[in-house]
């Protein structure tokens, strides 16, 4: 089972709340055609239409639907970044969006179909909650939560995953403890694995969110020392404000790992993405011990 | 309930000059007036009383610059305080140059960016039919140039499709658009499968009769020519 398998099925079941509809722009309307049948008029499928997609959301929240939206990461948050901003927030209703391909699932596909800006572009809204969850089996009860809620979601599916599920981890959840005073890297959705890959044999603590946003202050607060490494499936830096307003009131230095804004014009696999972003384990190892060797990088 | 009480021309008049405060408005102000009067005063089953009532009429102002007569009119009609009238844009006042849903009683959907009007209105139309509203309609006013905007054409084509009959846009066509719509703008909408009619935006009868001419099994649209930017 897929994020997206995941995702199919636990849609098909909050369907049952007449309150819920499911908004599609033919992106997964195949799987989505049974639910359909079961619930007319609650999952519709506007066609290739994003713009409208979001719109309709947005006039479905208006009479008190809860809408979950649902499309590729591009052309659900970039292409109607207007709607999004006017239609949802600015009535002053919510909605659950719902992404795949993530930065580069489909790296084949070349930079149409990747969106490494996602998550920094909603982070320009207000008041948005936004998941990036590491593997499928954590993907039923974030998107149960946030349909139950009422404000705004992003929920940002993935073909990349960790080994194992996390759960309920929105605040920081320590994986790895290296004791008091050590570094700490925050690790965000799938890239757990590489990370504590990256620092196994470092004294490095290891703190692990399905959540960047509302990111936890307050524990990054408590288990931060020094230094600080952020690595984010997204684009480089961010999380870096959230953490440096967090800890504004102590000398720090900050290491922001993540997607970079080139555009690399090759294709391959996520995982030579992976490589070429310097997200696999090799590459986070070398930031990070360049990072905490500051005069090994200078050498 | 359908209102039937006419509001009072020269009580119109005068709320928009207190809007107006000396103020030129353009001809995007006059056109839009009488379609507002015979929509708020003989279509729409909303009043001050029923804006939140699930089962009310929609009016959604997508061209929310046409907000002077919007602002007189809700006035006019008990919705908002005459007073509010005289400070629009202000500082502490609740008026913007477009509508806020939220800081204006009686406005569904806060509007200004041209084109969100009528994608809003077919998820509104959608929302009511899933909670088995038949009654309550949907009515989207947009103008000519907004049509230029490709999202009305994502929604026009969709709502066609899918034959969403408790929908209706209404486009005030004051030939705006810099390159025009060549055989009128209702045939945008009658090639989807829409039902359509194209009155003198300035005859009350006709409007009316263009306004309740929708057959429930469609979408409908009536066009509102005013070549005039006048308002007598």
């Amino acid at each position: 089972m897929t994020m997206r398998d995941t995702f199919v099925t636990t849609a098909e079941e909050v369907l049952a709340d007449p309150r819920t509809t499911v908004v599609l722009a033919d992106i997964s309307a195949a799987a989505f055609a049974p639910a359909a049948a079961r619930y007319p008029g609650r999952v519709v499928n506007v066609g290739i239409r994003e713009q409208l997609m979001v719109g309709v959301a947005g006039g479905l929240a208006l009479t008190g639907q809860r809408p979950i939206v649902h499309s590729y990461a591009p052309f659900l948050v970039e292409r109607a970044y207007e709607q999004i901003k006017l239609d949802l927030d600015h009535q002053g209703v919510g909605a659950v969006l719902v992404s795949v391909g993530a930065s580069y699932d489909r790296a084949a596909a070349g930079r149409t179909h990747l969106a490494p800006a996602d998550v920094a572009l909603i982070d320009t809204l207000n008041d948005w909650t936004v998941h990036v969850p590491g593997h499928p089996d954590e993907v039923p009860g974030l998107l149960r939560d946030a349909v139950c809620g009422r404000g705004s979601t992003y929920l940002r599916l993935s073909t990349q995953t960790n080994a194992r599920a996390y759960p309920e981890a929105g605040d920081l959840r320590v994986v790895r403890d290296a004791g008091p005073g050590a570094p700490l890297l925050v690790a965000v959705g799938p890239l757990l694995d590489a990370a504590l890959a990256a620092v196994a044999d470092r004294p490095v603590t290891v703190a692990w969110t399905h959540r960047p946003r509302p990111f936890d202050t307050a524990g990054l607060r408590a288990l931060a020392g020094t230094e600080v490494i952020l690595v984010e499936p997204y684009l480089a830096g961010t999380s870096a404000r959230v953490v440096a307003a967090a800890l504004a009131d102590r000398p720090h230095r900050l290491l922001a790992l993540g997607v970079g804004r080139s555009e690399l014009r090759r294709y391959g696999g996520p995982e030579d993405h992976d490589r070429w972003h310097g997200l696999d384990a090799a590459g986070l190892r070398r930031s990070v011990d360049d990072f905490l060797t500051p005069a090994r990088a200078a050498a | 309930m359908t209102t039937t009480t006419a509001t009072d021309p020269a009580v119109l008049r005068a709320l928009l000059d207190r809007v107006r405060a000396g103020r030129e408005f353009g001809p995007n102000v006059y056109s839009t007036l009488d379609v507002l009067q015979v929509l708020y005063d003989r279509v729409l089953r909303i009043t001050p009383a029923t804006v939140d009532d699930p089962d009310r009429d929609r009016f959604l102002l997508s061209k929310g610059h046409a907000v002077a007569g919007y602002y007189a009119l809700l006035a006019a009609r008990g919705f908002v305080p005459v007073a509010w009238l005289d400070d629009q844009g202000g500082p502490d006042s609740r008026l913007g140059d477009h509508p806020d849903r939220l800081l204006v009683p009686g406005v569904e959907i806060g509007s200004g960016s041209l084109g969100h009007g009528l994608g809003l209105g077919v998820g509104t139309a959608l929302g009511l039919r899933a909670q088995g509203r038949t009654d309550p309609r949907v009515y989207v006013l947009l103008g000519d140039a907004e049509l230029d905007e490709g999202s009305n054409h994502e929604a026009i084509a969709y709502a066609g499709a899918t034959g969403l009959g408790n929908l209706t846009a209404i486009v005030l066509d004051n030939r705006s658009a810099s390159h025009g719509w060549p055989g009128g703008a209702a045939g945008r909408f009658t090639v989807n499968g829409w039902t359509a009619a194209t009155v003198d935006g300035r005859d009350h009868a006709a409007l009316h009769t263009a306004l309740t001419g929708h057959d429930h099994h469609r979408p409908h649209v009536v066009v509102a020519v005013v070549t005039d930017g006048e308002w007598a």
